[in-house]
């Protein structure tokens, strides 16, 4: 939690970057929070990978189909000419690998796999973000509302959260996403099962984050700062969007980074199980599904898009760890 | 359409398989049992020797071993051995598995009134478990409790409900609810030996019906419902000893049970344990090290297993690679746009790549390329080709397909095609499909809905099909008794179209073929039954009403230790269950 910064006290020596090093620069001036947060993030090595990598994964997913085309790649193309027919499996060593097809082809069809893993990252990166901002919103106002009038909007808003964190999801995603096939809300195909993901796995984990920004909301309403813009005759809208949510965007953006990642697992087991992103559209969960009959003979195929659901996964919790610390260092 | 893969399962199996792979190193047996496809040619390592126990095992549980409560082609196979119904397969490789024998009738049925009354004598001596005796009585009773108590028993076909008169005024209610004594009047037993059926139209395949487990007796004292299935009273070579649901049924000799009424069991094992919940790749192990030593289910090996089982030469000699009586298709909706149209549905015939097809449903090993309604196995099949496809090297010639496509005149066109998202390899075919449409400009887009609701709610509901454009469906069929009839029936009678639960995907209403099949029926004569058969498989490739896609085949790993294996085609490739053994 980043709070207004208090200049006597434990705190001020918690953070030390508050006060210049030296008289070595020449002009001497406080630094505001962003700056300090900046800083403890660029020290921290680990993080900066991390998020390195997740510029690189956006990067990779916005601009997949271009790179696809550049490449000459077409996730969907088969190759039965790069398949043995009597076992099905790609002819040659560590799943066909080859100068034209750097990762190999699938199984079945000769599909070549880094055009499938490209692919299914903007896939899965979009239904990640787009359930991760779905929940943060939420979650946000909810949460914010619930912590700053208390009461029985809090009661209500705090009940509302039980129910939906004891909801079994998974039962509910297989089951919508199952009935929504043919098309819906004026969306089919592609765009409806996004959509579909988005909402399953969005709608249904914003009480997460709504507790987490309840509780920061419940302390820091009861701060000097609110107390003196009460006093000042400010009133509750004020006081929630201008007062409160400016010193909240911290833990929202610590939890959101690792929302993301989490997500992204969700999706890839909803894809697993059958229900996410349908056939022929590539997604890393459906692609470890298809990967699991063949993990013996063929483990290639299962470790392309399960190195890929790794690395980002990783990438994105080492980020939300280094923000946290950043941004939020009392909590480690 | 006699089911042989469990439904929903596939799914449940491969995650369960995982986990459970690694724990049962399957060695490799260096006692070989002859060369690959042994079994579809012959009986391999036949033997009287008795004794020891032969294991089966399932990577699912039925829901009931009742002779009269099932539709899975295996039970039909493994029911046998406690159960004998009026008549049956003699054991047989391939197409000579076909081959009708009386089982407990001593003769086959007896038509008279052109074929709309058959008799059929049972055997003198034949009794149960518990030392009674057998009547014809039990015969009538097991056909009405199978077929008209739907709401106690409702998982086994109701061909006698649909053939026999029913009684007049309401009809017959079935057992448990009509106590008369005459219960249904169109059975009749004038003694205890002699069992008589009338039937609404003549019916010259008859005997093939009697076939299903449905006719084995059941005497009405003993019959519990629907959970008759923990307790069958054998008649067969083996009874009930114990049965686990969902996880084992001991089978142990019947004392009661003698050869002299009895021509085609031999009763060789002391036991027949069956195993349930097993996971398939499991199984495949088991049955590689010699635990197990037949499958089941009889779907073959999981992929995986495949592929090693087909590198390994000394394995490879130890698998039947069997045709299963039926056909992977895609149906062409001929009520909907653009495939309506004639010209249309040709360009698809030419347009679909069926060797990639293939090689997405599993390669060769899973089914030859076809071209045919009738699959090869079954009487009647003819071969022929309407819509021969050209290859240059791997890439199909697609120039007859664009004459057509061009000629139908739909230009762009977008359809939805449906498969099973429980049937990996069918969804995968799906996929081959699109992919080879996209050629002609045809934009497909998929969707998949599980095995258990496919008819019932999507594929086999026109007014679904028809609201959601549904041009093309994935299907696979496998008759309930090995005729033409039996096969083409179901899936091509234009009068057999239904609001649900519908199989004439192609909606096809040809008055041609519907006269066809119904003139086929009433004939006695075999062949020219054959003849009629032959050509309503050609009246529907002109109408091109479905593609064929491959003649279904399971690849079968063919235990060493196992005698008088057969793989019969008359339950789907499976090796018939009769009188196998096991090697001291």
């Amino acid at each position: 939690m980043t709070a207004p910064i208090e200049t006597t006290g434990a705190a001020a020596e918690a953070q030390p970057e508050a006060v210049l090093e030296g008289v070595a620069s020449k002009r001497i001036e406080g630094r505001s929070l962003g700056q300090i947060a900046w800083l403890r993030f660029r020290r921290d090595k680990v993080a900066v990978a991390g998020a390195i990598v997740v510029i690189l994964l956006i990067a990779v997913a916005a601009f997949s189909r271009p790179l696809q085309a550049l490449l000459g790649l077409d996730p969907n193309a088969p190759n039965e000419s790069l398949i043995d027919p009597n076992t099905t499996l790609p002819k040659g060593d560590f799943g066909g690998m080859s100068g034209d097809h750097l990762l190999g082809v699938d199984p079945k069809f000769g599909r070549d796999l880094l055009a499938r893993v490209l692919e299914g990252s903007w896939v899965s990166l979009i239904v990640a973000f787009g359930a991760t901002l779905l929940s943060v919103a939420i979650g946000t106002v909810l949460g914010v509302i619930a912590g700053f009038y208390r009461g029985r909007v809090d009661a209500f808003i705090s009940r509302m959260m039980d129910v939906f964190l004891a909801f079994p999801l998974l039962l509910f995603a297989i089951a919508i996403s199952a009935s929504l096939q043919g098309g819906a809300f004026g969306l089919e195909g592609l765009p409806l099962h996004i959509s579909v993901l988005i909402f399953v796995i969005g709608f249904f984990n914003w009480p997460y984050m709504g507790r987490i920004v309840r509780a920061q909301t419940l302390s820091l309403r009861e701060r000097e700062f609110v107390d003196a813009a009460r006093g000042m005759g400010a009133r509750g809208p004020f006081i929630l969007f201008r007062e409160l949510l400016p010193n909240l965007v911290g833990p929202i953006i610590v939890y959101s980074t690792l929302l993301i990642p989490s997500n992204i697992l969700f999706e890839a087991a909803l894809s697993f199980l059958g229900v996410g992103i349908q056939p022929p559209q590539a997604s890393w969960g459906g692609m470890l599904n298809q990967a699991v009959k063949y993990y013996e003979v063929d483990p290639q195929y299962m470790i392309v898009p399960g190195l890929a659901i790794f690395v980002t996964v990783l990438a994105f919790n080492l980020l939300g760890d280094g923000l946290r610390d950043a941004l939020d260092p009392r909590s480690r | 359409m006699r089911r042989s893969v469990p439904v929903a399962t596939i799914a449940a199996i491969t995650s369960a398989g995982l986990l459970l792979a690694g724990c049962s190193g399957g060695k490799g047996s260096s006692e070989g049992s002859g060369e690959a496809n042994a079994a579809t040619k012959g009986v391999v390592n036949a033997s009287d020797a008795k004794g020891g126990t032969v294991t089966y095992a399932m990577s699912d549980a039925p829901e009931s071993f009742d002779p009269g409560n099932t539709y899975y082609a295996f039970i039909y196979n493994f029911s046998r051995l406690y159960a004998r119904p009026l008549t049956t397969f003699k054991p047989g490789p391939g197409t000579k598995g076909n081959e009708l024998v009386p089982d407990l009738a001593e003769s086959m049925g007896k038509p008279s009134d052109g074929g709309k009354t058959w008799t059929y004598k049972l055997r003198k001596g034949v009794k149960y478990e518990d030392g009674s005796t057998v009547t014809s009585q039990d015969v009538k009773y097991a056909v009405e409790r199978s077929n008209f108590a739907r709401d106690v028993l409702s998982l086994g076909p109701n061909y006698f409900q649909q053939f026999l008169k029913d009684n007049d005024g309401g009809g017959y209610k079935g057992p448990y609810k009509d106590k008369s004594k005459a219960g249904l009047k169109s059975i009749e037993t004038p003694d205890d030996q002699t069992i008589v059926f009338h039937l609404k139209k003549p019916f010259a395949e008859f005997d093939y019906l009697v076939s299903a487990p449905q006719t084995a007796p059941v005497p009405q004292a003993k019959d519990k419902g629907a959970d008759y299935t923990k307790s069958v009273l054998s008649t067969g070579s083996y009874k009930f000893q114990s049965y686990q649901e969902g996880k084992q049924l001991t089978l142990v000799r019947n004392p009661q049970w003698s050869a002299k009424t009895d021509p085609l069991r031999k009763q060789l094992p002391d036991k027949i344990v069956l195993n349930l919940k097993v996971a398939q790749s499991t199984i495949d192990k088991d049955l590689q090290s010699g635990n197990t030593l037949v499958d089941l289910a009889g779907r073959g090996v999981d992929g995986q297993t495949q592929a090693q089982l087909l590198t390994n030469a000394d394995e490879k000699a130890n698998t039947d690679n069997a045709l299963g009586q039926r056909l992977v298709y895609t149906a062409i909706n001929t009520k909907v746009k653009p495939f309506d149209n004639l010209e249309c549905r040709k360009a698809v015939e030419y347009a679909i790549d069926k060797k990639a097809v293939q090689t997405a449903l599993g390669g060769p090993i899973r089914g030859e390329l076809a071209s045919t309604v009738l699959p090869t196995d079954i009487a009647g099949y003819q071969k022929y080709d309407l819509y021969p496809q050209k290859y240059d090297g791997d890439k199909l010639d697609l120039a007859e397909a664009k004459k057509h496509w061009d000629k139908c005149g739909a230009g762009k066109a977008t359809t939805t095609i449906l498969a099973r998202n429980d049937r990996q390899d069918e969804v995968d075919a799906a996929t081959s499909v699109i992919e080879s449409l996209k050629k002609i400009g045809v934009t497909a887009k998929i969707q998949s809905y599980p095995t258990s609701k496919y008819f019932s709610d999507y594929a086999g509901v026109p007014a679904f099909n028809k609201k959601n454009n549904v041009g093309l469906i994935m299907m696979q069929w496998g008759s309930d008794f090995p005729t033409g009839y039996g096969y083409l029936q179901q899936i091509l009678n234009g009068k057999a179209i239904s609001k649900s639960g519908n199989t004439n995907l192609s909606e096809l209403d040809d008055p041609e073929i519907n006269k066809l099949l119904e003139t086929a029926i009433a004939n006695t004569d075999k062949a020219a039954r054959e003849k009629a058969y032959a050509e309503i498989d050609k009246k529907t490739m002109e109408q091109a009403a479905l593609v064929p896609l491959t003649y279904f085949k399971v690849l079968m790993y063919r235990s060493p230790k196992a005698t008088n294996l057969v793989s019969t085609s008359a339950f789907s490739g499976q090796y018939d269950y009769l009188n196998i053994g096991v090697k001291k």
